[in-house]
């Protein structure tokens, strides 16, 4: 893997050809995909399809084949998983180790912490302990982390996979606010009607390869093609097992 | 009356009349076994951490090697410790041997195996739910180990209780290594054996009923710490 950094009117995260191998499993075949400043990219596919592996490549987490390019080297980057990993602390210190962890100086921790979590709507909670919170609130404090370090590029790996649909709504509605401020948002799901609602981009994943990157409004008319369409139809797992 | 009532009741005697020849014996015991879990819990809990995260030729080996060495007999670490220590030794010039000092060597060496396996075990099991999310805030691998600690915090406490356990009951380092001399290295557990092989049994189970009440004592005050962290985890503060 080469990571280099390079002129700021380049993509945001420019990735070319990248191939990743587990074990006899490949993962990803030879993907070239470019994320440009301000995009909002769903990635899309069956499982197995490399979705994952895709946001891990991208978000630097993984090795792989091929190059990974960022626009320059101080691009800040955070990743948003499907379960959220917080610590036996309380809120406000889940945030400050964010912070403490991407370097922010300590006499910005206090007024990061609070602007995220009044950004997420849990002002209230900064003292509560982090693992009493319900599900969609954790996802929340993991946004709110996420956030306070002020990424230029945000990677969400299903977010709202495991949540009921009020905090699915609750994540959503950040999500979208989030683009609106100009962050650059990469997001796995299965919701197709998630990608539909937020992103301007459809990238659509099959075996490992990108079969389709297309604008969203493009994907969901008639460019996805014969197999994304299978997909999108909910046909895919019987097509694969026939 | 039975040897076991006889035996409770000389428990009592003891503990009611704070008789000083037991309290001084205890006090040895608790900072004996209190320092060596410190010294473990410095050097297990740093070793632990680092074996979860580490990737080396030999890392299988030595994961082995130190779980094999939870087995590891308190007579053989007081023969090993008695060899370094004794004046004809590698650290003989250090002139502990039979004092409280070479005690506690003897224990931390039993013990560190004990807190490093199962800190290894847990951090290892913890960056399998969390490591990848910490890794991607920015911890390298050594941060997000020692982060982890903090994170099982509680559980890492059980692991020193245990390794704690394992030193204040132990008869066979502390006796090689202290000589069970009256007064200056002789320890709760040292004194049962004596006891015992004078045949003064009631006495020798009394002085076990104290050892376990003892270490039932300092269990409860560190059980109610972590029910009292477990109701705030619940929003019942």
């Amino acid at each position: 893997m080469r990571d280099l950094a390079s002129g700021s009117a380049r993509p945001l995260v420019c990735l070319r050809d990248a191939s990743v191998r587990f074990g006899s499993v490949q993962a990803l075949r030879k993907v070239s995909v470019d994320v440009q400043r301000g995009d909002f990219i769903a990635l899309v596919g069956p499982n197995g399809s490399g979705k994952t592996t895709l946001l891990r490549v991208l978000h630097g987490m993984l090795g792989h084949e091929g190059t990974r390019e960022l626009a320059d080297t101080s691009v800040v980057q955070a990743m948003v998983y499907q379960r959220p990993f917080v610590m036996r602390l309380s809120v406000a210190n889940n945030l400050r180790l964010a912070l403490w962890l991407a370097r922010v100086p300590r006499g910005e921790w206090a007024g990061r912490a609070a602007l995220a979590l009044r950004r997420v709507g849990m002002s209230e909670l900064g003292e509560r302990p982090a693992r009493a919170l319900s599900g969609g609130q954790q996802q929340r404090l993991a946004l709110a982390r996420a956030w306070a370090i002020q990424p230029q590029i945000l990677f969400l790996d299903e977010p709202t996979a495991s949540l009921d649909p009020t905090a699915k709504k609750e994540v959503e509605a950040l999500l979208a606010g989030f683009a609106a401020d100009g962050m650059t948002l990469v997001m796995s799901t299965h919701n197709l009607g998630q990608a539909k609602r937020l992103a301007r981009r459809v990238v659509y994943l099959d075996q490992g390869e990108i079969q389709r990157d297309l604008p969203t409004g493009a994907f969901f008319g008639d460019g996805a093609g014969a197999r994304a369409d299978q997909f999108l139809k909910g046909e895919m797992a019987w097509q694969l097992e026939s | 009356m039975s040897a076991f009532a006889e035996s409770v009741r000389t428990a009592v005697e003891l503990i009611v009349h704070a008789d000083p020849v037991l309290l001084r014996t205890v006090g040895l015991s608790l900072s004996v076994s209190g320092t060596a879990t410190i010294f473990a819990a410095g050097l297990g809990l740093a070793l632990g951490a680092w074996l979860a995260v580490a990737r080396f030729p030999g890392h299988r080996m030595l994961v082995l090697l130190l779980n094999t060495l939870l087995a590891l007999p308190s007579v053989v670490v007081g023969l090993v410790v008695y060899l370094l220590l004794s004046r004809s030794g590698p650290l003989g010039s250090w002139g502990i041997l039979f004092t409280p000092a070479a005690m506690v060597i003897a224990q931390t060496i039993l013990i560190l195996p004990v807190v490093a396996a199962l800190t290894r075990q847990l951090v290892g099991d913890s960056l399998r739910d969390g490591g990848d999310q910490l890794r991607s805030m920015g911890a390298g691998p050594m941060t997000c180990a020692l982060l982890m600690l903090v994170h099982d915090r509680w559980a890492v406490l059980t692991v020193l209780i245990a390794a704690f356990g394992r030193a204040i009951a132990e008869v066979g380092a502390v006796m090689v290594v202290g000589g069970n001399i009256d007064g200056i290295t002789r320890v709760m557990t040292t004194s049962i054996a004596l006891e015992t092989s004078k045949g003064d049994l009631p006495l020798a189970m009394a002085l076990g009923i104290v050892l376990l009440a003892v270490v039932g004592v300092v269990n409860t005050g560190i059980g109610m710490a972590q029910r009292g962290h477990g109701s705030a985890l619940a929003g019942v503060r």
